[in-house]
């Protein structure tokens, strides 16, 4: 921005095709208008209506009177266990999936960087949960922990029902979640890697320095900020999920897997709270918005 | 053999990569009297397609599989035909704009769905599209479009403006300028955007679920959901084909853009 401004401006390039500025300018709102319309009457317009929704009483039931109930959803959901548990869940989820998703995409990215048979198998395979739409990854994993047809079951000699136990469900789903996320992380990490520049391998190997030494001294930093920026949208993407686990285990055993946006989605569409539903979403944008804002406060920084 | 320890982690994550892959494809050829018994076995006792065909004959998975198709196209051309002069307006026109279109695109993708949904829910009630295609078709466009658009508009970007100069100069309009110089150089970007945007409405679950709620107008997504019933095991041999067939038009998608995921270019493009 300010090196824009300190620039001498070269003489009037805007007016380089001749109509001047404000033709211009109509030219760009007509020619971006199809576009604006849908996005600020089924998007824009629709997320402020949330944000008001959330500060009153609506129900899902049709012409009945709203009133505005000031901050009664906050005190309502800081006083609502349900929403503290599935808060809970949602964070050792978030967290537990964006860790291991991680560590798994890094491990996956160094071998892919390296030049080893097999590779061609290990990448293509490596982008097809990505490929794959979101519900036929469910009923995959499904089929996989199915206490009687599935394989996990037979081949570890075990008699589990993996998706209807109270400690074992959370635990199952995670190891889903992250085969799901890997791949993006994977290529995100594995372009990164291959962005750093070779004379700084090059420098260091005169000192004899070892592979963990290169790692921890090259790699590593170079790919910090790829390894912030992918690990904060994973947080904010896991933390966001329902799709998935709505398929797994539409939030069960006994609430052990609903995630914050199953708690939302079931208090809207099956309790039909319209209004308190809406600030469970207020509070999980503030949540999301907090992690992006650390990031770019993080990334503006570095960047002084 | 210096090596082995990276091969054996190689050949861990391909196992873990392939191995749910490999159990959907055996459950969707295996027989269901093979399906009835204890102790499932990787490979099947006697190999059937039965349940590919079984899939097709229900009534259900057809229809949906159908209406998911009208639903794909007719989303992704209408999100191709309004985003492309907005894209061209982003490329070419740089404003601020610009900049709140591409802050639009990151907020589209992280923020909670709930917030939008529900009031996106008493907004299509009111024009009466609540279980209707159109209004699932609106949708899809609306979340689709700044993704695409931002697609587009680096497509745009570039082919230099000096061609679409060049060629006004030699004496052709402007609009011949676009249709006959730019818009041959846009063709595969335009191509890959109408796939981006197709997948993304054939594969979408979360707007549907809560759009739709009469089986009789739901998409395939909603249908496999739905798919197993009280019947249980025997029907999970067609579940699995008809799962494998939801997946090709994806698989398609992929297989075309492989290279451009390799050098990382689509690196965050797809939410996963």
């Amino acid at each position: 921005m300010t090196a824009t401004a300190t620039r001498p401006s070269p003489p009037k390039p805007r007016t380089r095709r001749g109509g001047g500025g404000s033709r211009r300018n109509r030219e760009m709102w007509v020619l971006m208008l199809p576009a604006l319309v849908p996005v600020l009457l089924f998007s824009v317009g629709p997320l402020l209506y949330g944000v008001g929704l959330a500060f009153t009483d609506a129900r899902a039931t049709r012409n009945r009177d709203v009133s505005f109930t000031g901050l009664e959803n906050v005190y309502e959901l800081f006083g609502d266990a349900d929403f503290w548990s599935s808060f809970k869940i949602g964070l050792i989820w978030s967290v537990s999936v964006t860790v291991l998703q991680f560590l798994a995409a890094l491990g996956l990215a160094l071998l892919l960087n390296q030049n080893l048979r097999f590779r061609g198998v290990a990448r293509v395979l490596a982008v097809v949960p990505w490929a794959m739409p979101p519900v036929v990854i469910g009923l995959m994993w499904k089929l996989v922990y199915h206490p009687d047809a599935g394989i996990l079951n037979s081949m570890l000699g075990t008699d589990v029902n993996w998706l209807a136990d109270f400690s074992l469900a959370l635990p199952a789903i995670i190891v889903v979640g992250v085969w799901t996320g890997m791949p993006q992380t994977t290529v995100v990490l594995l372009a990164g890697l291959q962005s750093v520049p070779k004379e700084l391998y090059e420098a260091v190997e005169v000192d004899g320095a070892g592979r963990w030494r290169r790692f921890w001294n090259i790699t590593l930093p170079q790919l910090r900020p790829v390894i912030v920026a992918i690990t904060s949208l994973d947080f904010v993407w896991n933390i966001n999920q329902f799709g998935l686990v709505y398929v797994l285990t539409a939030g069960g055993p006994g609430g052990q897997t609903r995630l914050p946006m199953l708690f939302a989605y079931e208090e809207a569409f099956r309790y039909r709270f319209f209004g308190y539903a809406s600030m469970l979403g207020v509070a999980f944008a503030i949540v999301v918005l907090a992690v992006l804002g650390l990031y770019l406060w993080r990334q503006m920084k570095e960047a002084k | 053999m210096k090596r082995l320890p990276s091969y054996a982690a190689l050949l861990a994550y391909i196992v873990f990569l392939a191995f749910p892959l490999v159990w959907l494809l055996s459950t969707a050829l295996k027989t269901p009297q093979e399906m009835a018994q204890l102790d499932p076995t990787w490979i099947p006792r006697e190999p059937t397609l039965a349940n590919f065909s079984d899939a097709f004959g229900e009534q259900d998975l057809t229809g949906a599989a159908l209406r998911s198709l009208v639903v794909a196209i007719f989303s992704s051309f209408i999100t191709v035909l309004i985003s492309l002069p907005a894209a061209y307006a982003m490329a070419r026109y740089r404003s601020l704009v610009n900049r709140v279109a591409i802050g639009w695109v990151l907020v589209s993708q992280v923020f909670p769905f709930i917030l939008i949904i529900i009031p996106l829910f008493m907004v299509l009630r009111e024009l009466e599209l609540v279980n209707t295609l159109p209004g699932l078709v609106v949708v899809h466009v609306t979340f689709t479009l700044p993704f695409a658009l931002w697609m587009l508009q680096g497509y745009v970007r570039a082919v230099p403006p000096e061609l679409e100069e060049a060629a006004s100069v030699d004496g052709a309009g402007r609009l011949r300028a676009l249709v006959s110089v730019v818009a041959p150089l846009l063709a595969p970007g335009v191509v890959a955007t109408l796939l981006f945007s197709f997948i993304s409405s054939w594969n979408e679950f979360l707007f549907a679920l809560v759009i739709l709620q009469d089986p009789d107008v739901m998409t395939l997504p909603l249908t496999l959901v739905r798919f197993t019933g009280p019947e249980g095991v025997a029907r999970l041999g067609p579940l699995a084909a008809a799962s494998l067939m939801a997946t090709i038009p994806s698989l398609i998608f992929f297989a075309i853009i492989q290279r451009r995921l390799r050098s990382g270019l689509m690196a965050g493009a797809v939410k996963g």
